[in-house]
């Protein structure tokens, strides 16, 4: 809650710095002039700044409520208590009280666990001192050193002088003490506003990781060859289906007879999610690559063979009659005007199904495998690396992002012509 | 027997919701080559369909078209056909889609190269040959598909209103372009258009359709489409016989129209 609050005050309030900022360094395009910018929406433009502000709060959020070292400490949020803490507690028994002292040792993970040495002190009440682990709690019995304890009928009434009942709580300058119902304290030093490594590690321990692991390798293979596997099958998957689906798609477009009957074919298989066949996939075709290359293939078929029938039924009839009127024969109408006109459909359909096929083949490989990035995190979450779940996710959304790229650039350099006729 | 001979042309289909249309009802013509004829009519006149079944992308259901002697079963390189517009190959340049005819009967650019250049030249498009298709005008587009026709070499053209999507200026252009290649070329020429002015200009005949069902309803010989070879066609335009026939046409279409509306509104 405090997080998504900090998030929307840095949105309203970057955006009036931004304004405030470039409110004298106007452009002056064409666009910049237009007075109807609401419901206009080629004067939406994507205003940079934001943009860059977005990613810088999204990493100085993350390092701040991890307390990454790569931020100023100033930034960070409220750190989990580590360190020596003390509080008293007063023991009545029978109308005769006493106090003593507990001191805390908190650690870290790794840290020292020494548990403090401390001198017993005088009265019944003898001192004690404890040690724990940072975001964990222990329930204390102080009264098991006392000459007086429970036993002898004695009672913790109060708690750095706060009274303090089974069932109540007092809360020091760093820990909540409370007391169970037996009469045993619990000690729970504070956690502070940052998230647990186990939950979010801080970037530099992804970043960390990542040179680790590219290095070293995960599993017996190295980073490289578990993305690579995952490409590897969406290509290989992909490029089948197409090789498949496109020629299907063209008889669908060109002949009654393959219309009527891969309709009803394609039309079930298509709203059908590619991970509902997984099961079925792995029982045909078992763990293996050729199960994993089957799936992608049934992924990106149906898309394929869409798009190519969509490509064919799209075509301009005026077009083809033109081809006709100039003598064109069926086969060279085929290769002159009904694949070149297909082709800005086809790849739409293209780059669909390649981000269907990346997100079904990290699906399929989260389920089984034996190398692959959706492996590498299933493996690594099964082991509570949660930075290296972190970085295989980053990575996952890196190479997405990249085929996407690639498949633009090469639409604007196969079909120059698309959305312009 | 050379020409084009439409004989007895009916055209009638059924639609889905039981009825059925006669579009064209025994449509006789006859074309020698080199004639230049429009046709003009009020919309569901049938003058597309009837260039369509010469074009041979429709079948008659009655009669026949005769083209050289020979009876037409489809498409065929001996008509070309110039559309309104959408029937140049967008992945084309401008070069490539003039020879496309060429190209197809399999032809080296050595046999059709010289041709095909010379056919820019005649359209103005020399300095525009290497351009991609959408990055010209919509005249510029107009005149790439006339080459494209011509650079075939067919008997017939058949224009279904190749300039009604252009602008005034650039349309009265390109009606002295179309004059201008008809007297080079010899070509036999349908056009059909929409618009009075254009099928009074380029036509030695015009055949003025009447609709439900399409049929001729008369048919003029003109002497504006000759004089409009060498003259400019504003001159034309002021020959004494120009305003009266005109004027008689669109009396003509007018009354169709109306004729069209009293019966509309009888069966609402």
């Amino acid at each position: 809650m405090t997080i998504l609050a900090i998030y929307v005050a840095i949105f309203i309030g970057g955006f009036f710095a931004v304004k405030y900022i470039t409110a004298s360094a106007r452009p002056n395009d064409y666009t910049s002039l237009k007075t109807v910018t609401f419901g206009d929406e080629s004067a939406v433009r994507p205003n940079r700044a934001a943009s860059v502000i977005s990613i810088v709060t999204i990493f100085l959020l993350w390092g701040s409520f991890t307390g990454s070292s790569l931020i100023p400490s100033f930034l960070h949020a409220p750190a989990a208590f580590t360190g020596t803490g003390v509080f008293t507690y007063t023991v009545d028994a029978d109308g005769k009280t006493d106090e003593g002292t507990v001191t805390v040792n908190v650690h870290e993970a790794d840290g020292d666990a020494a548990v403090p040495a401390v001198a017993p002190g005088d009265g019944f009440a003898k001192n004690d001192s404890v040690s724990i682990v940072k975001y964990r709690s222990k329930l204390l019995r102080v009264d098991a050193n006392d000459e007086l304890g429970r036993g002898d009928g004695a009672l913790i009434v109060a708690v750095n002088g706060k009274p303090i009942a089974p069932g109540g709580e007092v809360m020091t300058d760093f820990a909540r003490v409370a007391m169970t119902p037996k009469g045993t304290l619990n000690i729970e030093p504070k956690t502070g506003w940052q998230m647990q490594p186990l939950y979010l590690p801080p970037p530099e321990k992804v970043a960390s990781r990542l040179v680790e692991i590219s290095n070293t390798g995960f599993r017996n293979s190295t980073l490289w060859e578990h993305l690579g596997y995952s490409l590897f099958r969406v290509i290989v998957g992909f490029l089948i289906g197409a090789a498949v689906g496109i020629p299907l798609g063209y008889a669908m477009g060109l002949s009654n007879w393959f219309r009527g009957w891969f309709d009803p074919v394609v039309e079930f298989m298509r709203p059908v999610p590619p991970l509902a066949l997984i099961p079925l996939v792995i029982i045909w075709a078992g763990i293996g690559e050729v199960g994993k290359i089957v799936l992608l293939f049934l992924a990106a078929l149906w898309i394929m063979a869409i798009a190519a029938r969509s490509g064919v039924s799209g075509v301009n009839i005026t077009k083809v009659h033109a081809a006709y009127s100039l003598g064109a024969s069926k086969w060279q109408i085929m290769r002159h005007v009904i694949i070149p006109n297909s082709l800005p459909e086809i790849f739409t359909g293209a780059r669909v199904a390649m981000g269907v096929c990346w997100g079904t083949v990290v699906a399929a490989e989260l389920v089984a495998a034996e190398k692959g990035a959706g492996m590498m995190i299933m493996v690594a979450s099964k082991f509570q690396n949660t930075d290296i779940v972190l970085m295989g996710i980053i990575l996952i959304g890196v190479i997405g992002f990249s085929i996407d790229v690639l498949m633009r650039w090469a639409e604007r350099l196969l079909v120059p012509w698309k959305g312009r006729s | 027997m050379s020409g084009l001979t439409i004989e007895n042309i009916s055209m009638r289909f059924d639609l889905p919701n039981g009825g059925s249309v006669q579009a064209l009802k025994d449509v006789t013509l006859e074309l020698k080559p080199g004639e230049l004829m429009s046709v003009l009519g009020p919309s569901g006149c049938g003058k597309t369909t009837l260039l369509n079944i010469v074009a041979g992308f429709l079948a008659p259901t009655e009669g026949r078209i005769a083209m050289n002697g020979h009876t037409v079963q489809g498409p065929d390189a001996e008509r070309g056909m110039v559309f309104q517009q959408g029937a140049l190959f967008e992945w084309m340049s401008v070069r490539e889609n003039v020879a496309f005819g060429p190209r197809m009967k399999g032809e080296r650019e050595a046999q059709y190269g010289a041709n095909v250049d010379h056919l820019l030249d005649v359209v103005g498009l020399q300095d525009f040959k290497e351009k991609a298709i959408y990055e010209l005008s919509g005249g510029m587009q107009q005149r790439v598909a006339l080459a494209r026709c011509l650079a075939n070499d067919p008997d017939v053209i058949l224009m279904d209103e190749p300039l009604g999507a252009l602008d005034a200026l650039t349309r009265e252009k390109m009606q002295s372009l179309v004059l201008k290649l008809w007297k080079e070329t010899g070509k036999t020429i349908i056009l059909i258009t929409h618009s009075v002015e254009e099928a009074l200009l380029l036509g030695e005949r015009l055949l003025v359709m009447a609709p439900r069902p399409g049929r001729i309803h008369k048919e003029y010989r003109l002497p504006f489409a000759d004089l409009g070879v060498d003259q400019d066609l504003r001159e034309v335009k002021k020959h004494p016989d120009y305003a009266k026939t005109r004027e008689e046409i669109l009396a003509m279409i007018w009354d169709m129209e109306e004729e069209i509306m009293g019966r509309t509104e009888e069966s609402a």
